[in-house]
């Protein structure tokens, strides 16, 4: 397997969360070369060439999303650095921060510099504690250090970072939820326009960006655009997080090159399927994704790849599911938790949510009819596309994928029939 | 200023419409429950989805997803389509989803007839429901949240404008919504009740059943209501309301929208002014006293006695007011005035009050037209410095005031009360002219900024009285000044004599009003009582 970059935590015995022994190993060079040898504009255009597309999920440019910060507004610039991971089946961020953190606040300390930014916000979700302890512990060393607060490495630059705690809100991970919250507020997404990089935290310029995403800046900076951009595919390469679950031997997160192939990753990074299991379907981005059926997991994991296989890479949480899977209670699992974590704000989110797990818990109960079924596709579908946040789009994806792949193991279950699932569980009748 | 095409109507607009005001602008409705003009954007109930053909004229592409129009600003080119039919699906959807957990309690809704999910069901959807009646989410019903407001959370919809009123115009922020999803609901922040004195706008804002007003909870069906367009009498500022009546009563009132005004509000006193009009101690009569008791008159009878004993009495004339008379009956008592020679004209009504002037909609001031009062030669005094033969007492009650009146009352030789009900002066009257209140009137009256406005009368007055300026005229007229048929044509002859809007009638002040070239000059200016104009 390749050498880790992201994971090198995992190659060395030294503890990346001690500065003296983080700075042993190279630490913080990239960002005294950034600060040093670069003007903002150099730092975005460098990314820009990297092609380092976001690793929250939606994959966005992240050197085309900084050059959007309006200049001379008199205002603030603010970057806000999103660790509320809390899409089902994700689980990459808190390795970054809980084991190696110096290497998030390098990427945090080069893109403030890039976008002009004097305080930066980690909003870390709640149930984080170590995550949150670990950071505390990294800015403080960092601050003695003179890596931040005034004149960081000697420069003339002002550059602070602040950890705020999310309460465990899936929401909070939605950008504008999270800008919400962090100024004290009910996380309720806003409606864009205005974007975040015009009309942000309290009011000013603004910059989300992943923690993935801002840990994989440090190496652009320490071994250059082009070295990115030799891994894997050009259009959104460099190295990968992948969080495998489910039912496979050694679930956990693997470090791989982007468009790296699904079944590498489940059969020889994941260990392949438990002892006795075949593979029935892949949720390859996190719960919010449209599924694939096990013959269509030939795929590479990349974002445009996974896109053109019907689904999405998202936040790269592959969630395996094996032969004994009963795909009425796997869906009625997912509508439970978008309906638990709706906030409620926009009218067919709020009420879709609720109306698809009510159904959903019908049709598992064996009280449910082929009008249900189709009541089901019809009301995700009229959640698509009409709310001011996408969590009523990642509520009804997985409900309209598996409906349309999975449609006999629905129909059995609204006739009566024996749940197709292989043993283990058996549907409540 | 952009031109753009909503359903194929072309039209132009100001700079920074949004696609709802620009359709209305061009005549045409977006369906939408969250959306206010007087507050901020939240874009949540998702009924004004509309579709974009052409972003604008640079950009003549259109935009694949559905937008809402309420947060949609025009741009010059733009092409809108609201009621095509993938909009009426996806609004038909919104319905839907709005109408899954909502009880459909319409037959026990005060809101029934007024409320925006029946009106828009009957636009958009029409379906049948396909939710199953027992996963309805159930919530509190009949929640008293204020003195004056009820909460049903089953029936809300969650649009948050009553939250958005009250963190952005009274910044008072009791409501907010507590929990999350299909559970989320309305809710008192802690330890808070919605008692501000601009509480009772949340009813009218709720577009559903949701907020409804305590007072007017089971009192009638708003479809056998009569809505007039009047003005609120509490203080100087005038708000343009509406009197909702039916069968001669009056059930309610609710602000009129005007921008010079009011915008879209009124305040919770103003609300509660109209309870007086069916007050127990009403004058339902006009009386003449005879041998030292009164008898009931008609209002001719009366009107004539008293020019009579007007006439009949020499000596000086004072004309003792209230600053709740309209311009109309301000006019015409200083005319009969004139014809028997002239006299003074005082309001007595204190300007100041134990209310504060609240910086937005209430004044210090509690009557609706001292200015109006002023323009037409009224000065403030508290009282009269010697006595006078003819007293005429307007809508005021000098008895019960804090200056003693007692003597100036007993030694006028002729002492004539117009009022619309009993109270301490009228026991001293010669004769009593019964009159309407100004729920039971035409009339005008100019608010403390100058702003000359109309109200129209909503009801009829009790029998046997009548419209202030109907008496006051057949009072003129029985002296041999002009006989005026209609409070309009009184407004007339005023605005051209003393309000410098020559020309201007009934028609000119509209809905909005008029600015007169009133200021506020006089405002709060008390004029010391000049003994010579006694004299004169």
């Amino acid at each position: 397997m390749n050498e880790k970059v992201l994971l090198h935590f995992q190659d060395t015995s030294a503890d990346l969360t001690d500065i003296e022994q983080y700075l042993g190993e190279g630490g913080y060079e990239a960002t005294r070369k950034a600060l040093t040898e670069y003007e903002p504009d150099g730092l975005v255009n460098l990314v820009k060439e990297s092609n380092l597309r976001g690793r929250g999920g939606a994959g966005f440019p992240t050197g085309l999303k900084w050059s959007f910060v309006p200049k001379d507004t008199g205002k603030p610039v603010y970057l806000l650095c999103n660790a509320d991971e809390s899409e089902p089946g994700t689980f990459k961020d808190r390795e970054i921060i809980e084991h190696d953190p110096h290497q998030l606040l390098e990427g945090i300390i080069i893109a403030a510099y890039a976008i002009r930014c004097e305080i930066a916000y980690i909003y870390i979700r709640g149930e984080m504690a170590l995550g949150y302890k670990v950071l505390v512990k990294a800015i403080a060393d960092a601050r003695n250090k003179g890596f931040l607060g005034k004149n960081v490495f000697g420069t003339q630059l002002s550059i602070d970072i602040h950890v705020h705690r999310g309460a465990g809100a899936y929401i909070c991970g939605e950008e504008t939820g999270l800008i919400e919250s962090l100024e004290g507020k009910r996380a309720y997404p806003r409606i864009k326009p205005p974007f975040p990089a015009v009309y942000g935290v309290f009011g000013c310029p603004t910059i989300v960006n992943n923690v993935e995403t801002l840990a994989c800046v440090k190496h652009i900076i320490e071994r250059g655009s082009d070295w990115f951009k030799s891994i894997g595919p050009e259009g959104g390469p460099g190295p990968k997080l992948y969080c495998v679950s489910g039912h496979v031997r050694k679930p956990g997160v693997y470090e791989a090159p982007m468009g790296t192939p699904l079944r590498d990753l489940i059969d020889r990074y994941a260990g392949g399927m438990l002892p006795g299991r075949t593979l029935k379907a892949v949720i390859p981005g996190g719960s919010s994704v449209p599924i694939l059926r096990a013959e269509e997991t030939a795929i590479n994991m990349d974002f445009d790849s996974v896109a053109k296989a019907g689904s999405m890479l998202g936040s790269a949480g592959i969630i395996v599911m094996d032969n004994t899977t009963c795909m009425v209670r796997a869906l009625r699992t997912i509508t439970h938790f978008y309906h638990h974590e709706s906030c409620g704000q926009c009218t067919p989110c709020r009420e879709g949510t609720g109306w698809l797990e009510k159904l959903l818990i019908r049709i598992d109960s064996g009280v449910g009819t082929d009008e249900d079924l189709k009541v089901l596709d019809s009301v995700a579908q009229g959640m698509m596309g009409t709310t001011i946040c996408v969590l009523a789009d990642a509520a009804a994806m997985p409900v309209r994928s598996f409906l349309a792949k999975f449609a006999d193991e629905f129909e059995a279950h609204v006739r009566g029939e024996d749940c197709r699932a292989d043993a283990v569980h058996r549907r409540v009748a | 200023m952009p031109s753009i095409t909503i359903n194929d109507v072309t039209i132009e607009v100001p700079d920074g419409t949004n696609v709802i005001q620009a359709a209305e602008m061009s005549g045409q409705e977006i369906a939408h429950y969250c959306y206010h003009p007087g507050l901020s954007v939240a874009g949540n109930c998702r009924m004004c989805l509309v579709e974009i053909k052409a972003l604008s004229s640079k950009q003549p592409n259109g935009l694949p997803k559905l937008q809402i129009g309420c947060n949609t600003i025009v741009q010059d080119g733009m092409v809108i389509e609201s009621e095509n039919e993938k909009v009426r699906d996806a609004r038909r959807g919104v319905l839907e989803f709005l109408l899954i957990n909502h009880p459909i309690d319409c037959p026990i809704c005060d809101q029934a007839g007024e409320c925006k999910l029946q009106e828009y069901y009957i636009d958009y959807g029409g379906h049948d429901s396909r939710f199953e009646l027992k996963s309805k989410t159930e919530k509190h019903k009949a929640v008293a949240i204020g003195p004056g407001v009820m909460l049903d959370q089953e029936r809300c919809i969650l649009c948050t404008r009553c939250v958005r009123f009250l963190e952005e115009v009274t910044e008072t922020h009791e409501l907010t919504i507590h929990e999350r999803g299909d559970h989320s609901e309305l809710s008192l922040a802690h330890g808070k009740s919605v008692d501000n004195p601009y509480a009772a706008n949340i009813v009218d804002i709720c577009p559903v059943g949701a907020l409804t007003s305590r007072e007017f909870r089971f009192e009638a069906r708003v479809w056998y209501l009569q809505s007039t367009p009047s003005v609120c009498t509490g203080c100087s500022t005038g708000c343009n309301i509406e009197v909702h009546s039916r069968a001669g009563s009056i059930y309610r009132v609710k602000p009129r929208s005007n921008f010079e005004v009011n915008d879209y509000w009124m305040c919770d006193y103003g609300r509660a002014i109209f309870s007086d009009n069916g007050r127990a101690d009403r004058l339902l009569s006009s009386l003449s006293r005879e041998s030292g008791g009164f008898v009931n008159a008609r209002f001719e009878d009366a009107a004539l006695r008293s020019a009579r004993a007007l006439q009949s009495e020499p000596g000086p004339i004072a004309v003792v007011a209230s600053a709740d008379l309209s311009l109309e009956e301000g006019f015409l008592l200083g005319e009969i005035a004139e014809q028997l020679g002239g006299g003074l004209k005082i309001i007595t009504s204190p300007a100041s009050s134990e209310f504060c002037d609240d910086g937005f909609l209430i004044s210090e001031d509690r009557h609706p037209n001292r200015q109006g009062l002023l323009a037409l030669g009224y000065v403030e005094a508290r009282r009269l410095h010697k006595s006078v033969n003819r007293l005429l007492v307007a809508r005021d009650n000098p008895a019960a005031g804090e200056e003693s009146w007692d003597a100036y009352l007993e030694s006028a030789g002729a002492t004539i009360v117009i009022s619309d009900n009993f109270d301490e002066t009228t026991a001293y009257a010669d004769h009593v002219i019964a009159v309407g209140s100004h729920f039971e009137s035409d009339g005008t009256f100019m608010n403390g900024k100058g702003r000359v406005q109309r109200f129209a009368k909503a009801v009829d007055a009790p029998t046997g009285a009548v419209e202030g300026w109907r008496a006051l005229g057949y009072v003129l007229g029985a002296l041999g000044g002009t006989r005026y048929e209609s409070a309009e044509e009184v407004f007339t002859a005023l605005a051209a004599r003393h309000l410098g809007l020559s020309g201007i009638g009934y028609d000119a002040l509209g809905n909005d009003g008029v600015q007169s070239g009133v200021s506020a000059q006089w405002a709060g200016a008390s004029v010391p009582l000049d003994a010579a104009a006694l004299d004169r």
